[in-house]
């Protein structure tokens, strides 16, 4: 199952807890793309990741992907 | 009780805009020491001469320059023909920066990702940045690849780094580009008179606010056969500020060795106390190779600008690298290069007059502090 969030506009750390809040109720395994400018969260995003023991898949334009 | 006079009424009563708290920013600047306040009241009755004149007030206030001049020289371990003052820390990176790329007649300059930002706004478009670990340490392999390339003018590697308290490898990046027969710029404002400062390079820089000085006060420190000419005349010398700055250069070194050891102990608490009592919490920087004075975290859903504000409000004068902070709302360069969450962020730097009672304070009231920041974010 993919989703995806959008958080364009929104600065981080937003993009961060809207990604943490709907993380915590999906299975592992789960994609989940976060749409976002706010430049932070090309960093975060992926040190959240790292943090919560997730894994961070990619980085495209404004789309950032994890798998939980 | 009044602020300074002279400056009309109301003027600002130190019980009204001053209130008792534990100031840790002292990488931004450190309090004044006691010594530097002596000395500029003395030298502002000696020394507020033009020390360029031929008469004797005027020979007073050289005599006062030279001093500083051979006391800073002495503590820095360099030649008082060596050392310059500037108008700051930011004006003797441009300078030396100008200067080399003026003798030169080159205009890159390779610099690690995570230096100060004087250093990358100096160095502008014409630069290579190297990338650094997770932890904030130059990676040496990149260094040498970008300064063999022939268009180099320049390299610059801080001591250690002012956001995470990293000590940069100086001595091998020294050695590199010495191979490479390229100048090295060590801006080294968070180590000078806080720990032994490393060897190999061409110029040397430092803020005199960073040690208790007067802010407007840097050194350039350029090594004799360096190829480096001033880029343009020097400012008048502010000599009672220089004298105050090398006074409390030599006050503070004195000290350092003392300060260092129990300024390292009280990070170390800092960096096992925070990472046990906050979750989602990530402590960054060098655990080991580590200035005595900064720990940096950063707190997974809080904004950096509310930490800062609250622990304010609770007393306490901390830095952030969070974007709402800056001024360019971007994150801090430094953790971004390092690839560490930079919202939420926390950077503690200790000075002598922060006791082990105020570190203790301070970690009593962050994990509330952190807690309502979330609570509020509804986590």
């Amino acid at each position: 199952m993919k989703l995806v969030i959008d958080a364009l506009g929104k600065r981080c750390p937003l993009p961060v807890i809207m990604l943490a809040k709907l993380a915590a109720g999906q299975e592992p395994g789960t994609e989940i793309a976060v749409l976002a400018d706010d430049p932070a969260a090309a960093v975060d995003i992926p040190a959240w990741c790292r943090m919560k023991g997730h894994t961070f898949v990619s980085t495209e334009g404004d789309r950032h992907t994890v798998r939980l | 009780m009044c602020g300074p006079p002279g400056l009309g009424w109301p003027c600002p009563g130190r019980d009204t805009v001053a209130r008792v708290g534990v100031y840790l920013d002292s990488a931004t600047a450190a309090p004044p020491n006691p010594v530097a306040r002596q000395a500029f009241l003395a030298a502002i009755e000696d020394g507020w001469a033009d020390p360029g004149r031929l008469y004797t007030p005027a020979r007073r206030a050289r005599r006062l320059l030279d001093a500083a001049r051979e006391t800073a020289a002495g503590v820095l371990g360099v030649r008082p023909d060596e050392l310059r003052f500037t108008a700051g820390g930011t004006d003797a990176i441009r300078r030396a920066v100008a200067g080399v790329r003026r003798s030169r007649g080159r205009r890159l300059v390779v610099h690690s990702a995570v230096e100060h930002s004087a250093v990358i706004k100096a160095a502008g478009d014409d630069a290579v940045p190297v990338p650094v670990s997770r932890t904030g340490v130059v990676d040496l392999e990149s260094l040498r690849a970008a300064v063999f390339s022939p268009e180099v003018a320049l390299a610059a590697v801080q001591s250690a780094n002012h956001e995470v308290g990293t000590v940069q490898p100086v001595a091998a990046a020294a050695q590199l580009c010495a191979e490479a027969g390229v100048p090295l710029l060590v801006d080294a404002a968070q180590s000078i008179g806080r720990t032994p400062l490393p060897t190999g390079w061409s110029l040397l820089t430092g803020s005199a606010r960073k040690w208790g000085g007067p802010a407007g006060v840097g050194l350039l420190a350029v090594r004799k056969g360096t190829r480096w000419e001033s880029p343009w005349d020097d400012a008048e010398a502010d000599v009672p500020a220089v004298v105050a700055a090398a006074a409390s250069l030599r006050a503070v070194a004195e000290a350092a060795q003392e300060e260092s050891v129990r300024q390292r102990a009280l990070v170390e608490e800092i960096r096992r106390t925070v990472a046990a009592s906050v979750p989602d919490v990530e402590v960054v920087g060098e655990p080991d190779e580590r200035l005595p004075h900064i720990v940096t975290f950063s707190c997974l859903y809080v904004d950096g600008e509310v930490l800062l504000t609250a622990l304010d409000r609770a007393g306490f004068a901390v830095s952030s690298g969070s974007a709402c902070t800056s001024d360019t709302l971007l994150p801090s360069h430094v953790l971004a290069a390092m690839g560490v969450l930079t919202h939420g962020n926390v950077r503690v730097s200790l000075h002598s007059g922060v006791s082990a009672e105020d570190v203790r304070a301070f970690l009593a009231v962050l994990p509330g502090v952190v807690a309502e920041a979330r609570a509020e974010a509804g986590l």
